[in-house]
């Protein structure tokens, strides 16, 4: 307990990073997450489920998606042998998870304001598998770092500036990521933005017939989630043999297991009673309950067993600036998204659009 | 190809897509607020029907700036992870306001874009604003990263890691300043010209459409007075590099002696291997004059460096050369353009000047595509300028020709559907009825 309470600077730096991620997961995660129910449409409203997709997505997913650049120049910035270690191992899911970014914005906005309406449907299926694909690989690199197998790779690296040879390109550049608990921990990524971005809808839905459409999307979601959290615990012995066993030991860390059940029940009560706001707010409480249950369970190891928190982090005088820096500009940043999204989601605004649309 | 070649290459093809969209997206939301301004001052319909057009395409720009520079991000780590690992402590600090500037201008072109019916008219013309402003903060904050890796300060070495790091006084580097200055009238300069050129176009087809009339003033009052200030503000820079960066200043004018009251060279193709310059036009003492204003001043030439600390001199030198025919032409059409508007208030009827606007359309970009060069190859074999060495700070992972050709088709690709989305959208603009 004494060490969980002895936070210093680099502690409150990696905190307030977290928070970034966290924000990015219920934000830009979630618009993945529409992304993959525009794949997944069905039955008679699919026209309308994707008009409403495309509508709540529109105008938020640039700032939404700057969460994620924020995360990585924390990184870089206050971690610097952090990015550098994941740049190396992680070099070729990373690349592809960029990829399916800069797929997934630009044919969102070629589908959009395209002039070519031959090529319309392509972008809206470039858009949609783009966007099944890319969570995947962010939760792929997360169970890498978590279960131990970044820090492992990091071992194999050359050290000293001018050596470059690399006893075996699998064991470093592949193995980490391509094995069973990264790729379970990638579908837990990929079925929690998809249940986010169908909670989500569901308040947004200006109809009955709609919101069940996306209340049904969010109890397929839960089922393929709760799957793969099960299988990530089930794993996580085996693979990240010391993370289940630090955790489950410490009270904070049980409460916060007790508190991610209580959560999840919580927002499927209030999707079967359709209080579509509280379902919103459980939803979102899941997800970031499960962040930082991952968080908890590593901790002090940014990178298990590698570097920790305190390793890793740069001199104090960065991270100063650095925490300054974000404060400030959050006097500038919170009231502006604030703004944006007071203008832009609750129903009615969504309500007014389909309307439009649909006359 | 090796791995090196491989990582500089793909740093410098995505860098030179992204700066594209980067300089578009620091001049467009200019140009659309002025529009939007005066068709509120005038209710001039017109002027809306630009506003919105412009908006249109800025929504395709702006996202594809923003998914290409979530790219560059990650890769400096995936391609120089131990120029991150040395440097991030100090530039972490400027990029983190970069990304602060960015933030800012997504979410109010989120509200500009999307806005136009739901806010008031002020607050639209507010929110525009923003993204502009915003926009032109976060490129002075990354340009302060890049001026930092020419000219570093903030720190001292001890055992191949900097402490004692200030990352203010970092964000502060001689080369700030102009650089950003520079990069600034770039984008106004390069965007404003190219959609004048478009326009100027049009216009020669079509000399009654008031669409194109007010879209060619709109854009040459953003274009025209930043083209004619660039060769100041290139002046102001290449004194910088004489001052800090004499091996850059010797490759970019191809200056191999050290000399007393050097010649300034136009064109001609440097020869390493001869250690002469060819076929250049030598204006006397013309170089000395310029860089130092002072016709006797010395100028090291290549030869007072060892060789492995030399750039691809050839490259550098016919890139800045590039750099500055494409700049005088932008500013001598930016002249006339101004001329004529003052002595005739109308440039719509004037052919000839339409065509040389048309002919300099692309010409901005192509300058900052060279200046990049300048910049960035001109600094080699440096990733930081005398401290860390390109070879040592690139990645062990090896096969970096496989990424390379990722990004390398994949922004092939893009450019080419970019080129036709935006082709369509301003044929869109000429044929469209009742206001064109
Ligand atoms: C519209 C584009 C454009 C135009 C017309 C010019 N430049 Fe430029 N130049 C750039 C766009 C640019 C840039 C944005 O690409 C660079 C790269 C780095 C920078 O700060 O600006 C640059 C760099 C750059 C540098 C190198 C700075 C360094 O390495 O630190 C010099 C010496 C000049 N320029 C000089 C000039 C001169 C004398 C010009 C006279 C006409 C000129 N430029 C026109
Ligand atoms: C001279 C160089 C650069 C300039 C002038 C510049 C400018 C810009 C501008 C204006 C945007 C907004 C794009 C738009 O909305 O159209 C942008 C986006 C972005 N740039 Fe650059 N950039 C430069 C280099 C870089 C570099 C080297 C990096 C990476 C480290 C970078 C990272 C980003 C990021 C992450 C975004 C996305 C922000 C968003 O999502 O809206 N930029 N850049
Ligand atoms: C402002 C932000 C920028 C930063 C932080 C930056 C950073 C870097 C880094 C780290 C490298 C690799 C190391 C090296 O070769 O020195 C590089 C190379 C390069 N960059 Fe930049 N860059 C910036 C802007 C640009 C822009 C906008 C362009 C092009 C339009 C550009 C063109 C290049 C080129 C051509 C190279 C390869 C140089 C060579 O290896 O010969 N840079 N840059």
């Amino acid at each position: 307990m004494s060490a969980i309470l002895d936070f210093g600077l680099p502690e409150v730096t990696a905190v307030v990073t977290l928070l970034m991620l966290n924000a990015y997961v219920l934000t830009g995660g979630a618009d993945f997450g529409g992304g993959v129910w525009d794949l997944f449409a069905r039955g008679p409203r699919r026209g309308e489920q994707r008009q409403l997709i495309a509508e709540a997505i529109g105008p938020i997913w640039e700032a939404n998606h700057v969460w994620l650049v924020v995360v990585v120049v924390m990184l870089f910035g206050a971690f610097p042998p952090v990015f550098s270690l994941l740049g190396i191992v992680l070099h070729i899911p990373l690349t592809a998870m960029l990829v399916g970014i800069v797929l997934r914005g630009c044919a969102f906005v070629f589908r959009k304001y395209g002039t070519v309406r031959r090529w319309e449907r392509h972008w809206g299926r470039m858009f949609a598998s783009a966007s099944l694909i890319t969570p995947v690989l962010l939760g792929v690199c997360v169970g890498a770092v978590a279960g131990g197998a970044v820090g492992r790779a990091a071992a194999l690296l050359p050290a000293g500036p001018g050596a470059r040879a690399i006893p075996s390109f699998v064991q470093v550049f592949v193995a980490p990521w391509l094995a069973l608990f990264p790729m379970v921990v990638g579908i837990l990524a990929l079925a929690l933005f998809a249940f986010l971005a169908a909670v989500y809808l569901t308040l947004a839905a200006p109809t009955a017939a709609l919101r069940h459409d996306f209340r049904r999307y969010a109890y397929g979601a839960a089922v393929v989630a709760f799957g793969a959290a099960l299988g990530g615990l089930l794993l996580a012995p085996g693979e990240a043999s010391r993370l289940g066993a630090g955790l489950a030991s410490t009270a904070a860390a049980l409460a916060l297991r007790a508190a991610i059940a209580v959560a999840g029940l919580a927002a499927l009560l209030a999707l079967r009673s359709e209080w579509w706001c509280a379902a919103r707010i459980a939803a979102a409480a899941l997800v970031s309950l499960i962040l930082w249950d991952w968080a908890l369970a590593q901790y002090p190891y940014l990178v298990p067993f590698t570097l920790t928190i305190c390793e890793a982090a740069a001199p104090r005088i960065t991270l100063q600036l650095l925490l300054g820096g974000l404060a400030g500009g959050s006097l500038l940043v919170i009231p502006a998204l604030a703004y944006l999204f007071r203008t832009f989601s609750g129903s009615g605004a969504a309500r007014a659009d389909v309307r439009r649309a649909g006359s | 190809m090796s791995d090196l070649l491989a990582a500089r290459l793909q740093m410098a093809w995505s860098l030179g897509f992204h700066i594209v969209f980067a300089a578009i997206g620091v001049a467009l939301p200019v140009m659309m607020v002025i529009a939007e301004w005066r068709w509120q001052r005038t209710r001039d319909p017109v002027f809306l029907e630009l506003a919105k057009r412009w908006a249109k395409g800025s929504a395709i720009l702006f996202a594809v700036g923003a998914v290409s520079g979530t790219a560059l991000s990650f890769e400096l780590g995936l391609l120089w992870p131990r120029f991150m690992a040395l440097a991030g402590p100090l530039i972490g600090v400027p990029f983190s306001l970069e990304g602060l500037g960015f933030f800012t201008e997504a979410i109010f072109l989120g509200v500009y874009l999307y806005g136009w019916e739901r806010i008031s008219p002020r607050m639209h013309l507010i929110a525009g604003a923003a993204v502009a402003i915003s926009a032109a903060a976060g490129t002075v904050f990354v340009i302060m990263v890049n001026a930092w890796m020419n000219t570093p300060l903030g720190f001292t070495v001890a055992n191949g890691k900097l402490i004692a790091i200030d990352p203010i006084r970092a964000m502060g580097s001689a080369a700030a300043l102009p650089q950003a200055l520079h990069m600034l009238l770039a984008a106004y300069a390069s965007t404003g010209l190219a959609v004048a050129g478009m326009h100027a176009w049009l216009l020669r087809r079509d000399a009654r459409s008031r669409f194109h009339r007010y879209a060619l003033a709109v854009a040459l009052c953003v274009g025209a007075p930043a083209a004619l200030l660039q060769p100041l503000s290139g002046d102001l820079s290449a004194r910088l590099v004489a001052r800090t960066q004499p091996v850059k200043l010797a490759a970019l004018e191809g200056q191999f002696q050290t000399t007393r009251g050097a010649p300034l060279r136009i064109g001609g193709l440097p020869d390493a291997t001869a250690r002469e310059t060819r076929w250049a036009i030598e204006i006397p003492r013309g170089l000395s004059l310029l860089a130092f204003h002072d016709p006797d001043a010395e100028v090291m030439g290549l030869d007072a460096f060892p060789e492995k600390d030399w750039p691809p001199v050839a490259v550098v030198h016919v890139a800045f050369q590039l750099m500055i025919v494409l700049g005088s032409a932008m500013a001598a059409v930016s002249a006339w353009a101004g001329w004529v508007a003052w002595r005739r208030h109308t440039l719509a009827g004037h052919r000839s000047l339409l065509l040389a606007l048309a002919v300099v359309t692309p010409f901005g970009f192509v300058a900052t595509q060279a200046g990049w060069a300048v910049t960035e190859v001109g600094r080699q074999p440096w990733v930081v300028q005398g401290l860390l060495r390109t070879a040592d700070a690139v990645t062990v992972m090896p096969h970096l020709w496989a990424p390379f050709s990722v990004f390398g088709l994949l922004y092939l690709g893009l450019a080419a559907v970019v080129a036709v989305l935006i082709a369509g959208l301003v044929r869109e603009g000429a044929t469209s009825g009742p206001l064109g």
